[in-house]
């Protein structure tokens, strides 16, 4: 708003060509802004306005990416015996492309991730928010955003050989094999806490203290106003800050590329394995599938479907972002 | 009357917020706050157990071969030199694409664009949005623009820089966007009184005083393109390289996509090497954010 406002100030004084220096004493300058026309400014602004633009190219360049091939590949594959087909095999001799395989380990992994994620990133927020005083903050939460800063393939190496094989296998003596969704999905939550917490924290703190002093003067203490008080009057933004989790969780490759499998079978407990569409993508890529084959068009079609989930989890999140800025 | 008045003032004036509300020391929320902090010891447990199996995996492998040596079929000869320095082409080159792109997105959202316009709120809602596009969509992108541009070869530098930029721009916009908001209007208010125009203003005056927002930004962006391997996977990184990459048709591969090679050997000892490597990349991810928290808090101007 407030850059609007110097902007339009700007515009108005362009033709006015006296200085303020120059105006005789008396007479009020007719404008502050004294000057020459400046072509090399507007050429700025259209270099400007142009970077911004990229923005936009990227993402009508994805759809196009995307859509191109996948149409490619939905003249061949009906789209109903896409998604709703259960047998996903693109690259056996009797290719069957039913994408419902796929679909049941990223629910999984999802899923999984969620159960760890939601409650330890609400309680590290709510801690943060309503606990903490701000020399203990400033300390906590950069621990909390380097879990952020690791890599996706060092978790990944990490669930593959220390939560799948040392801590699964070895210490519990669970019955599961090389890989498993269980392991993806866990350490999956973890990465996502930060992205969980610090939303929900946002939302938190945005909650106006005079809420929270209410609540003390009718004398709740201080777990009753977190909770009755403070988390609902920021449901909107913890909502938003779940919705993203949700979409990191079904768009991260690496860690279930490296620990949830690669056989693409309908999933139907947390210690199987199973392939997602993330990990089909990152898997078929590993073989060399030359452009134009089906191959290479079924990328893209799990792309698209990949895509368009996300598009529609953001677009949730950013609504529900919206309305909890509005609230105060 | 006025004693009641000053022993107000006197008395002192504890927030509420931290003020103990009677009923605090009652089972429930004593267990409430035990969960609170239970919640986030997990996750630094977590954190903490990561790092210490890495280095007993890694640390007998963490020496100077890793960065002298090539990849080789014998775990006991191999290394991650054109790994390092691959990653090193990559990250640099995603750098001089991003940055100044990002930056001049960013200056145009703010400083120049006009909110109500339909154009810019169309690429607010987008930058938005593209933040949160899972990784290797942006992989798939680039695959198919370098297919249609008739590249044969696509795992080269100048690919993986194009895939991590992508990936990278938004969040560079959204950091300084919010470094530039941080710039009171009284600044440059006062610049156009002086008789400054607006780039003149943003150029001078804005620009200058965000400088530490945006490198943090920029370094925390660039440390996530560090760390990524998705889209780079797509172009087919995961070849064996022998050589030095040396320009940016050069092929390459990364830390993170040597690491994932080593991961997926069933020999014990490219496990060890993946640790190593992994150890090095989580080195210089904390020396990025290290270096990205220091600029915040030392030069970040408080207005």
């Amino acid at each position: 708003m407030l850059a609007n406002t110097t902007a339009s100030v700007t515009e108005v004084p362009r033709t006015a060509s006296t200085g303020g220096s120059t105006t005789p004493s008396g007479h009020p300058p007719r404008s502050m802004f004294a000057g020459r026309a400046r072509p090399g400014e507007a050429v700025i602004k259209l270099a400007l306005r142009l970077a911004a633009a990229v923005a936009m190219l990227t993402t009508i360049g994805i759809v196009i990416a995307l859509l191109v091939p996948a149409i490619g590949f939905f003249r061949e594959v009906p789209v109903f015996d896409f998604l709703f087909g259960d047998r996903w095999a693109p690259r056996f001799a009797d290719a069957s492309f039913g994408v419902i395989p796929l679909v049941t380990a990223t629910l999984w992994t999802t899923a999984i991730a969620l159960v760890v994620a939601v409650p330890l990133g609400l309680g590290a927020a709510i801690l943060l928010s309503e606990y903490a005083r701000p020399g203990l903050r400033k300390v906590l939460k950069p621990i909390l955003e380097l879990l952020a800063g690791v890599p996706t393939v060092v978790y990944g190496l990490f669930a593959l050989q220390f939560i799948q094989a040392t801590v699964f296998r070895e210490w519990l003596r669970l019955d599961t094999g090389a890989f498993s969704v269980l392991a993806a999905g866990l350490v999956m939550g973890i990465m996502i806490i930060p992205t969980v917490a610090s939303i929900s924290e946002d939302a938190m703190s945005a909650v106006p203290m005079a809420l929270r002093q209410g609540s003390f003067a009718l004398g709740a203490n201080r777990m009753q106003t977190s909770l009755r008080v403070v988390f609902p009057a920021a449901l909107s933004g913890i909502m938003a800050a779940i919705v993203l989790g949700i979409s990191r969780a079904v768009g991260e490759t690496m860690i279930v590329a490296i620990a949830a499998g690669n056989q693409a079978r309908i999933v139907s407990g947390p210690l199987e394995q199973g392939q997602t569409m993330t990990g089909f993508i990152a898997n078929a890529a590993l073989g060399d599938s030359r452009v134009g084959s089906l191959e290479y068009d079924t990328l893209y079609a799990v792309g698209l479907l990949l895509f368009a989930i996300t598009l529609i989890v953001n677009f949730i999140s950013i609504r529900l972002v919206r309305r909890f800025r509005q609230a105060y | 009357m006025r004693s009641l008045q000053d022993s107000l003032a006197g008395a002192p004036t504890m927030p509420l917020k931290t003020g103990r509300a009677p009923g605090e020391r009652r089972a429930a929320p004593l267990v409430f706050l035990i969960l609170l902090w239970l919640s986030l010891a997990v996750a630094v447990i977590f954190l903490i157990t990561l790092i210490v199996n890495i280095v007993l995996e890694g640390g007998s492998r963490f020496g100077l071969p890793l960065f002298t040596e090539y990849p080789s079929s014998s775990p006991d000869r191999a290394g991650a030199r054109p790994a390092i320095l691959g990653s090193m082409w990559v990250i640099g080159t995603t750098a001089v694409l991003t940055i100044p792109l990002g930056v001049a997105a960013a200056v145009h959202l703010e400083e120049f664009a006009d909110r109500k316009h339909w154009f810019n709120r169309v690429i607010e809602l987008n930058v938005q949005n593209l933040a949160a596009v899972p990784s290797i969509v942006y992989g798939l992108l680039a695959l198919a623009f370098l297919t249609l541009v008739g590249v044969r070869d696509k795992n080269i530098v100048i690919g993986g820089a194009l895939a991590l930029s992508l990936l990278i721009l938004p969040v560079i916009i959204i950091a300084t966007r919010e470094a530039i908001r941080a710039v009171p209007a009284e600044i440059r208010d006062g610049s156009l009184a002086l008789g400054a125009t607006k780039w003149q203003t943003t150029w001078r005056q804005v620009l200058p005083a965000s400088v530490p927002g945006i490198a943090t930004g920029s370094i925390l962006a660039l440390s996530r393109a560090l760390g990524e391997a998705a889209p780079l996977l797509l172009l087919g990184a995961l070849v064996f390289v022998s050589f030095d990459p040396n320009g940016l048709l050069s092929g390459f591969t990364t830390l993170p996509i040597q690491i994932f090679n080593w991961t997926g050997r069933p020999q014990e000892g490219f496990h060890e090497l993946a640790a190593a490597a992994s150890l090095l990349l989580l080195g210089l991810l904390l020396v990025m954010n290290g270096l990205a928290i220091f600029i915040r808090n030392r030069y970040q101007k408080r207005w």
